[in-house]
């Protein structure tokens, strides 16, 4: 026996008993807060994982592959139009950032061999709030003022930011000399406007088949939330003819699926899911048993779930053990919450904002969070500065991000993250 | 040879690296795998879109996760 080898196990081990013997079961608060999370996990996968995520997924995937990243890169060399080179930095985060792995090294790369500080900055803070899987979900989950205000606000304020480093730093950058970027040639393989086509098609399904219903019962939408199948089924014909036209997908394949999800559809009108359902299963056998782009795009879909769904889980699980659903209390109480970020005081989202940029979260897990710490008292305005100073910083990757630009300069742009998301947090918070 | 794998450790990467590594094997190659993990490391090869693949010091893909087939390809 060595105990300089086995004390880690030993302590694991008393860790997990004490935990066990002082398990609080029958405590009503904890007992309470269990149930509140296997709720609230229940509920994710009934309305948000078929209808929403996987489709998402889908486009993350298509985005990795069917879009040229050296294209965008071109906007934020070296040589690039200064003006141009921030409004592409702060928007590009949908197209290059749709991994959070991929934020840093991007970063970096602007920084050093590009377009310089203040567009690596601007790229820096919008890209994790504006990446497809980001803005669907905070839409879907927290409503579309959040989601909105979540997109327009990052970008705002990523260009505020920028320009601010920028300025601040203005000596500094000059002496910079600008290493070479290596940027792959690649050969252009459709036009572009197939790929929008494409991408719209798939935007389409996504945005249609999640339409939810409308307050009154009459009206635009209301029309358009009663004929929301009819429209996600135009948008998948079109999809499926533009497979087989522009990607050189098999008609039988495709018609095959199509057969089964019309058939579906017939036999079970009440419950369009099992056609959607089936219809992505269709899609994921045709993507993954062929071979080329559209294999890679099965490949690249394959791992962004792999990546996110278990995270996500055991995120909105512990979303929903701490806070429980809306209206339900978890293991914290509703009062500390409100008591902490309720209503729009200048104090509440500062402390969103602050708490915000040193927590970590890991991809997408602060929408199930917020929505959490929303149901427990959360005003709207602080739950904006923290769905803005969250994602884009954490202790952790202001580490890496200090390795790259120094500690004067990632305090000034800790600093300016916390500062801004308060001040746009206090301007959302006034108007909703 | 020296085969390098750049990024910063996320899950692609790592996919990269057992590629590579299964492809040198195969050809029987006289290899070396390295893992450039520092991101100011990664910097100096002009690479910002992981994962990258470097053989001996020269840049050969960039932001791809390249199957063992396409890599053998490369190293040749």
């Amino acid at each position: 026996m060595s105990w300089k080898v086995e004390w880690r196990n030993l302590l694991v081990m008393v860790a997990v008993f004490m935990g066990c013997f002082y398990l609080p079961i029958g405590h009503p608060r904890f007992d309470k807060a269990m149930l509140e999370a296997f709720h609230l996990v229940k509920w994710y996968a009934q309305e948000h994982v078929l209808l929403c995520l996987i489709p998402a997924f889908f486009i993350a995937g298509a985005i990795a592959v069917f879009v040229s990243q050296a294209a965008v890169m071109k906007y934020l060399g070296a040589g690039a139009n200064k003006i141009l080179a921030y409004g592409v930095a702060s928007v590009s985060g949908t197209i290059l950032a749709v991994c959070s792995c991929t934020i840093l090294p991007l970063f970096a790369g602007i920084h050093r061999m590009g377009a310089g500080l203040g567009p690596a900055i601007a790229f820096l803070y919008s890209g994790p709030a504006i990446n497809v899987l980001a803005i669907v979900l905070t839409a879907r989950i927290l409503g579309p003022e959040l989601g909105i205000a979540r997109a327009v606000g990052a970008v705002v304020f990523s260009i505020v930011i920028g320009l601010l480093m920028a300025f601040i730093f203005r000596k500094e950058e000059k002496t910079k000399a600008a290493l070479p970027m290596a940027i792959p040639e690649e050969e252009v393989k459709r036009p572009l406007g197939q790929t929008a086509l494409y991408f719209a098609a798939m935007v389409g399904i996504l945005v249609f088949a999640n339409w939810g219903a409308s307050q009154e019962s009459s009206g635009l939408w209301a029309a358009i939330y009663h004929a929301k199948w009819l429209i996600t089924s135009f948008f998948s014909v079109a999809f499926a003819v533009m497979l087989v036209l522009w990607f050189a997908v098999p008609v039988w394949k495709v018609g095959a699926t199509a057969a089964v999800v019309a058939l579906l559809a017939l036999i079970f009108p009440g419950q369009p899911i099992i056609a959607f359902t089936a219809g992505f299963i269709g899609l994921s056998l045709i993507t993954s048993l062929s071979q080329g782009e559209t294999s890679e795009w099965f490949t690249a879909t394959w791992g962004f779930a792999k990546q996110i769904l278990p995270l996500l889980l055991i995120g909105v699980f512990v979303a929903g053990a701490l806070l429980g659903r809306v209206g339900e209390e978890g293991l914290i109480p509703n009062a500390w919450v409100a008591g902490a970020v309720g209503g729009n005081s200048l104090a509440a989202n500062f402390f969103a904002s602050f708490a915000g940029a040193f927590m970590y979260f890991a991809t997408l897990t602060e929408v199930p969070i917020l929505q959490g710490l929303i149901g427990a008292g959360m005003g709207k305005g602080p739950a904006l500065a923290l769905l803005l100073a969250g994602p884009a910083l954490s202790l952790p990757n202001m580490l890496v991000i200090r390795s790259v630009i120094g500690n004067k300069k990632t305090a000034v742009f800790v600093a300016l993250v916390i500062v801004m998301a308060t001040i746009s947090g206090m301007i959302f918070g006034t108007f909703f | 040879m020296k085969i390098q794998i750049l990024g910063p450790g996320c899950p692609k990467c790592k996919q990269l690296a057992e590629a590579a590594e299964n492809a040198a094997r195969e050809m029987g190659l006289d290899y070396e795998l390295v893992k450039v993990t520092d991101l100011n490391e990664i910097m100096s090869f002009g690479v910002m879109m992981t994962p990258g693949l470097a053989v001996d010091g020269e840049v050969k893909s960039v932001g791809k996760l390249l199957s063992a087939g396409q890599i053998k390809a490369l190293l040749k």
